[in-house]
């Protein structure tokens, strides 16, 4: 092998090696780049128990806002960890606990105890006592969350924003 | 660039060294000049302005660019300027966590010197740029300036205007309120609809389960490094392009482009009728330039920053979130779809919009340029502007949302009540407490979602109004089961006043044509709900 040739063929094998170390490289610092970007997908669905507080504060018959500290929070989250719901008395025991985001486009909705009606701010969605839906653009009626009546408390289970892709 | 340009520039120089002669202050003040101009030389030695950038700024320009339609793309750049340089202030105070950002807001608006002001240039030079940006984008389509071969300067164009969007929704999180926070929960609930992986990508856009602490983090990088660093980057290519292919002529009708013949006329004409960018090409901009920046610190002085609104608390549900006026239409957009086409909408309509700006330099390549023989531009352009003026303006006073206090706070007027029965007098006493009012306006008063009551009498015969009430439909919610049988006919004999006075209510044309006054409960059976 001639000088010349002998110095091409290590300039390729240098060259090749450079790219395969930054292939290496990059993949290593990509992988965990993506991984720590996707955390929030950790878990498929935040979900647990929390107290509403006790039962007494839900009269029967009533629809009342309740309010709980997200289960899933980080230090820095402020008042945005409180969450509110509609908890709505039908008597015997018997519940609704409705999450406040109306299922078109997540608006707080608010209650009117004297026409039973929930009235949504943004779009106009208006739902029915029973959360179903009355009129507006709503494709759904109102996400329930599932509860509990554990001793004298109410427990839901909640921890994320109610969507149309995953309700509460 | 001609060597000529060249010699002129060094010109002063040689002078200066040609007269040496002199004493006192003309000679230091000529001294100084030459070690300036040595200074001036020495950096230059290195950096080689005048050969990589200098030619650039000269480069001769077709003399009818020199119009007062062409200074919108440089005020773009203005304002993007301005707001980097403001955006950077605010940055040194504001506190990007869910928990404080809306004090650290506050405390600019009234504790940080000059902060409301800095907050204010932000806010209004976010508008102006928005503003400014369209009109350069409606310019630079009507005078076919997307056609061969600019093509990929529209491309960058186009991903710039949905980058600067980009900077205003993330622009308006920062501004961390409640506005911002229900903002955030349609945006998760919109990217909610994507089918399979719906719930992944508000997960990946909140940062967790809800809109929190990691939301605005989030949010933050994304307005503060990641949008900034691409416009940055792409505004540079932009105008590189610009430089590098030539600012389009003033289209003149007739004068058609083809792929063979344009760029060698187009050198022609910047040979024969030309004029270097700088100075010559320039000055308009220039002018525009400080007009802009003082017209957006005159709104800044003038009207102040824009809030924060109420405490981003999810609690505090007493809240009517409405967004920043570009995204109005938007706003408006979904109260109005039907439900059924909302879903496939909201997941198309971008992309094929996107699609659509991104192939029409393809589609419509070559040929005339001017919009004096485009009518479709012109049509198209109108058409637009008609439909996002309409939603817009709709959005501002958002006539399908109920009137959330209407119902306590808009009495019924004193004429409709005078002389009225017992039972009419009920009537619209239970008309007020069923929040009737919230989504009907009597009087001018309350809301708009459903027809005014004043004359529903005229349109409505009593049977109808009974089925109206209990049963809904039409948008309106059935009252059946909320309202008692006594409520329903108080309603009914209220509202079976409200006709204009001249003007005969409704009647129905299979009962005899003068119907009995009768005030009779029995002629109702609100039972039937």
């Amino acid at each position: 092998m001639s000088d010349e040739s002998q110095a091409s063929s290590r300039r390729k094998f240098l060259m090749r090696t450079g790219i395969a170390l930054n292939v290496v490289a990059a993949s290593l610092i990509a992988v965990p780049v993506i991984g720590y970007i996707a955390a929030a997908l950790r878990k498929r669905s935040y979900q647990a128990w929390v107290s509403l507080g006790p039962m007494s504060s839900f009269p029967a018959g009533e629809t009342r806002l309740a309010t709980y500290r997200n289960p899933f929070t980080v230090p820095w989250d402020g008042r945005t960890a409180d969450v509110a719901c509609w908890v709505r008395n039908m008597g015997a025991s018997q519940m609704q606990v409705f999450a406040v985001n109306c299922a078109h486009l997540g608006c707080p909705v608010r209650w009117f105890p004297e026409s039973k009606l929930f009235m949504c701010p943004c779009h106009g969605g208006v739902y029915y006592e029973d959360g179903s839906r009355a009129s507006g653009p709503p494709p759904r009626g109102l996400f329930e969350y599932e509860y509990e009546v554990r001793g004298d408390e109410l427990w839901v289970r909640g921890g994320q924003m109610p969507t149309l892709a995953n309700p509460v | 660039m001609s060597s000529k340009d060249e010699e002129t520039l060094r010109a002063p120089e040689a002078r200066g060294r040609a007269k040496r002669a002199g004493s006192g202050v003309s000679s230091r003040l000529r001294l100084l000049e030459e070690k300036g101009g040595a200074l001036l030389e020495w950096i230059d030695f290195r950096v080689k302005f005048r050969e990589s950038f200098l030619p650039s700024i000269v480069h001769p320009i077709p003399k009818s660019t020199a119009s007062w339609f062409y200074v919108f793309g440089s005020a773009t750049l203005v304002c993007l300027i301005l707001q980097l340089v403001t955006g950077i202030c605010l940055a040194l105070v504001y506190v990007p966590s869910a928990g404080e950002a809306w004090q650290s807001l506050e405390y600019l608006n009234y504790q940080q010197p000059l902060g409301w002001f800095l907050r204010a240039m932000h806010y209004w030079g976010s508008n102006f740029m928005v503003a400014l940006m369209t009109i350069h984008l409606v310019q630079v389509f009507l005078f076919g300036a997307f056609k061969y071969p600019r093509e990929l300067t529209w491309l960058v164009g186009c991903v710039l205007f949905i980058l600067t969007l980009g900077m205003a929704f993330t622009g308006q999180v920062m501004r961390f309120d409640q506005d911002a926070y229900w903002g955030l929960g349609i945006g998760a609930s919109m990217a909610a609809r994507f089918p399979l992986i719906g719930q992944q990508v508000v997960q990946l856009m909140l940062g967790g389960p809800i809109i929190a602490g990691e939301t605005l983090t989030r949010f933050f990088a994304l307005h503060v490094f990641v949008i900034p660093g691409t416009l940055l980057a792409l505004v540079g290519l932009h105008l590189l392009l610009v430089i590098k292919v030539g600012i389009n002529e003033w289209p003149m009708p007739g004068r058609l482009v083809t792929r063979e013949r344009y760029v060698k006329e187009y050198h022609e004409l910047v040979e024969r009728d030309g004029e270097p960018f700088v100075p010559q090409g320039v000055t308009r901009d220039v002018v525009f330039a400080g007009i802009v920046m003082l017209a957006v610190v005159a709104c800044a002085a003038i009207f102040g920053p824009k809030g924060p609104g109420g405490i981003p608390d999810p609690t505090l549900i007493e809240t009517n979130p409405r967004p920043d006026f570009y995204f109005l239409p938007l706003f408006s957009a979904f109260a109005l779809l039907p439900p059924y086409m909302e879903t496939a909408l909201i997941l198309t309509a971008p992309v094929l919009l996107i699609a659509a700006a991104f192939l029409l330099p393809f589609y419509s390549n070559t040929g005339e340029k001017s919009w004096q023989r485009r009518p479709g531009a012109w049509v198209l352009v109108v058409m637009v502007f008609l439909f996002l003026g309409v939603l817009g303006w709709l959005g501002t006073y958002s006539p399908w949302s109920p009137e959330m206090t209407a119902w306590s706070g808009a009495p019924v007027p004193e004429h409709l009540v005078k002389a009225s029965t017992p039972l009419e007098m009920q009537g619209a006493l239970v008309v007020q407490a069923k929040q009737c009012r919230n989504c009907h306006s009597i009087g001018g008063e309350g809301g708009l979602r459903g027809p005014a009551l004043d004359d529903v009498a005229t349109r409505l015969t009593r049977d109808q109004l009974i089925r109206q009430v209990l049963q809904g439909g039409g948008n309106m919610p059935a009252y059946g089961k909320n309202l008692s049988p006594a409520e329903v006919t108080a309603i009914v004999a209220f509202l079976g006043r409200l006709h204009p006075e001249g003007e005969l209510p409704a009647r129905d044309s299979s009962a005899p044509a003068q119907p009995a006054k009768a005030a009779d409960a029995g002629h109702a059976r609100p039972g039937a709900g």
